[in-house]
């Protein structure tokens, strides 16, 4: 799993790409929550993770109730269609902000 | 044990290691396109095995030594059977509930997601006294989502 965080008008984009699992899980947990912690809305893109199972779902839903509690944003771009089942399946679609692309996310995420 | 009517397509032996998962997965998912399931029959299965090993990995073992699991598939006429077996833990199964998806919470959705996946799970105690059998069935052709 690749993990490239950019800067982009001031937000930070996580790019994540390959499979999202157990093994990897925790390192992707520690980036998004030291991302979430910089105080800067976050971006996550999914659009190359072809994989991901709850304890991946796990890391992005801590990581979206600490920008809550920070009172930053953290949205996701261009969800994979088979990441996008498995967050229909958790019920999740309609919890986290998911945009098609960046610039979609940056015309709502300020 | 099999019914007369299921053959048993191959069995694994691996240590309760999450960096095992991508192996497992990735001869799951070749097994499931051999048996004739379509791609989303087929995540569907990958994806309940990754959960229902997961779940060895963290309860089953947890606090100990890591273990082994084994992992069965045996094809049917029109269905596939998967069978994790764990040597830890006995778990009680009266106390495995999937979490209520109302409730926004990091973790908790493996349970959830097996039962979904799968037309049936059955979790008890293995037969031989030590640890658990989980058996997963999947029909071909019922992706639910």
């Amino acid at each position: 799993m690749v993990e490239a965080v950019r800067e982009e008008q001031g937000r930070l984009v996580i790019g994540l790409d390959g499979e999202i699992d157990l093994d990897r899980a925790p390192k992707l947990r520690n980036l998004l929550l030291d991302c979430v912690g910089r105080g800067r809305d976050v971006l996550v893109d999914l659009s190359q993770v072809t994989y991901i199972d709850s304890s991946g779902i796990a890391s992005l839903v801590e990581s979206l109730q600490k920008a809550a509690g920070n009172g930053t944003r953290f949205g996701l771009i261009a969800v994979s269609p088979e990441v996008m089942r498995v967050f229909e399946l958790a019920r999740l679609d309609k919890v986290f902000a998911i945009y098609p692309d960046f610039d979609a996310a940056k015309a709502v995420v300020s | 044990m099999s019914a007369a009517n299921e053959e048993c397509l191959l069995e694994l032996r691996f240590p309760a290691q999450a960096n095992r998962m991508v192996l497992v997965r990735d001869t799951v998912r070749s097994a499931a396109r051999f048996c004739g399931f379509d791609e989303p029959d087929t995540r569907d299965i990958v994806l309940a095995v990754g959960e229902a090993c997961q779940n060895v990995i963290l309860h089953a073992y947890a606090g100990r030594e890591a273990g082994t699991i084994v992992l069965g598939l045996l094809r049917g006429e029109d269905r596939l059977i998967l069978r994790v077996t764990d040597f830890g833990e006995a778990i009680d199964p009266a106390k495995i509930e999937p979490r209520n998806l109302d409730e926004l919470k990091p973790g908790g959705l493996g349970i959830y997601f097996m039962r979904e996946l799968m037309d049936s799970t059955d979790f008890g105690p293995s037969p031989d006294g030590v640890g658990n059998v989980l058996q997963m069935t999947k029909r071909k052709g019922s992706a639910r989502w």
